[in-house]
């Protein structure tokens, strides 16, 4: 069976070609819309507890980081993805682009990987397209496969850049 | 979620206080707990671009993470650690931080 070509790929030149049809495009720019709407009108939604990690089991503590980290969290990633919805037109992307498409598309699936429940192999016994939430579940697929690429992109770019020699960032800051 | 996978934070109030200074000394460790939705391959770019892990080393805590649950990724200064923590939930990893 033949591979489809990769969404996402690096490019000779060293950015970054995305190969997406108009629907899935658009279909990415309302999920981004809408993320970003659920995030101002329902903050405290449970489908958004995964973007929203507690980092100390102290609950006094942990509302101290909150306060200090919070809302520089949040900017962030409203900012990417804003950004994921005004660039999802683009035929290519630099590497800061993709990095933050990259962070825009793990929060998607974050959010609906959380409200589907989804088991870590959750496709392994393939797909259902009868299921109650056969739609969803597509979409989580789609934003899986596209992840993957682009994972699979800025990685290749990593190592390539790593092999040029010292000019990475060197060892743990 | 993260409060049912440690023991209780009793002990600490417990301490006597001549422990104080001691603990000062140990460095706080950053732990990344497992979950079913983040991709291994995401996981391992994201440890080399933040810690500028190598691909080898970045796959193994991966791994550790995916198999054992959870791996500690990073430690230092109170400070460092938050930062290091702050800068995984920015990239949607479940990332926690205690002294060690």
């Amino acid at each position: 069976m033949n591979e489809p070509p990769a969404p996402i790929e690096r490019t000779e030149a060293g950015d970054f070609l995305v190969r997406l049809g108009r629907d899935e495009r658009e279909l990415l720019r309302r999920l981004a819309a809408e993320l970003e709407e659920l995030l101002a009108a329902e903050p405290e939604d449970p489908s958004l507890r995964r973007l929203r990690p507690r980092a100390y089991e102290d609950d006094e503590v942990e509302r101290e980081f909150h306060s200090l980290m919070g809302a520089e969290l949040e900017s962030g990633r409203l900012e990417n993805l804003r950004w994921l919805a005004e660039t999802v037109g683009r035929d290519r992307l630099d590497s800061e682009g993709l990095d933050r498409w990259l962070a825009a598309l793990n929060d998607l699936r974050l959010v609906l990987g959380t409200r589907l429940d989804v088991a870590e192999d959750q496709f392994a016994d393939g797909f259902d397209p009868s299921a109650p939430n056969a739609y969803e579940l597509a979409v989580y697929a789609l934003l899986t496969w596209l992840q993957e690429a682009a994972v699979e992109a800025a990685s290749t770019a990593l190592q390539d850049q790593r092999d040029l020699g010292p000019d990475d960032d060197g060892g743990e800051r | 979620m993260i409060s049912a996978t440690q023991a209780p934070g009793v002990v600490e109030l417990e301490r006597p206080a001549e422990d104080e200074e001691e603990r000062h000394d140990r460095p706080w460790i950053v732990v990344v707990w497992n979950d079913p939705i983040n991709l291994m391959s995401y996981v391992t770019l994201v440890f080399q671009k933040l810690f500028g892990y190598s691909l080898a080393k970045a796959t193994e805590l991966m791994l550790q993470v995916h198999q054992e649950g959870k791996a500690v990724v990073s430690s230092g200064t109170r400070e460092k650690a938050e930062h290091d923590v702050a800068r995984l939930h920015a990239h949607g990893l479940w990332a926690t931080l205690r002294q060690d």
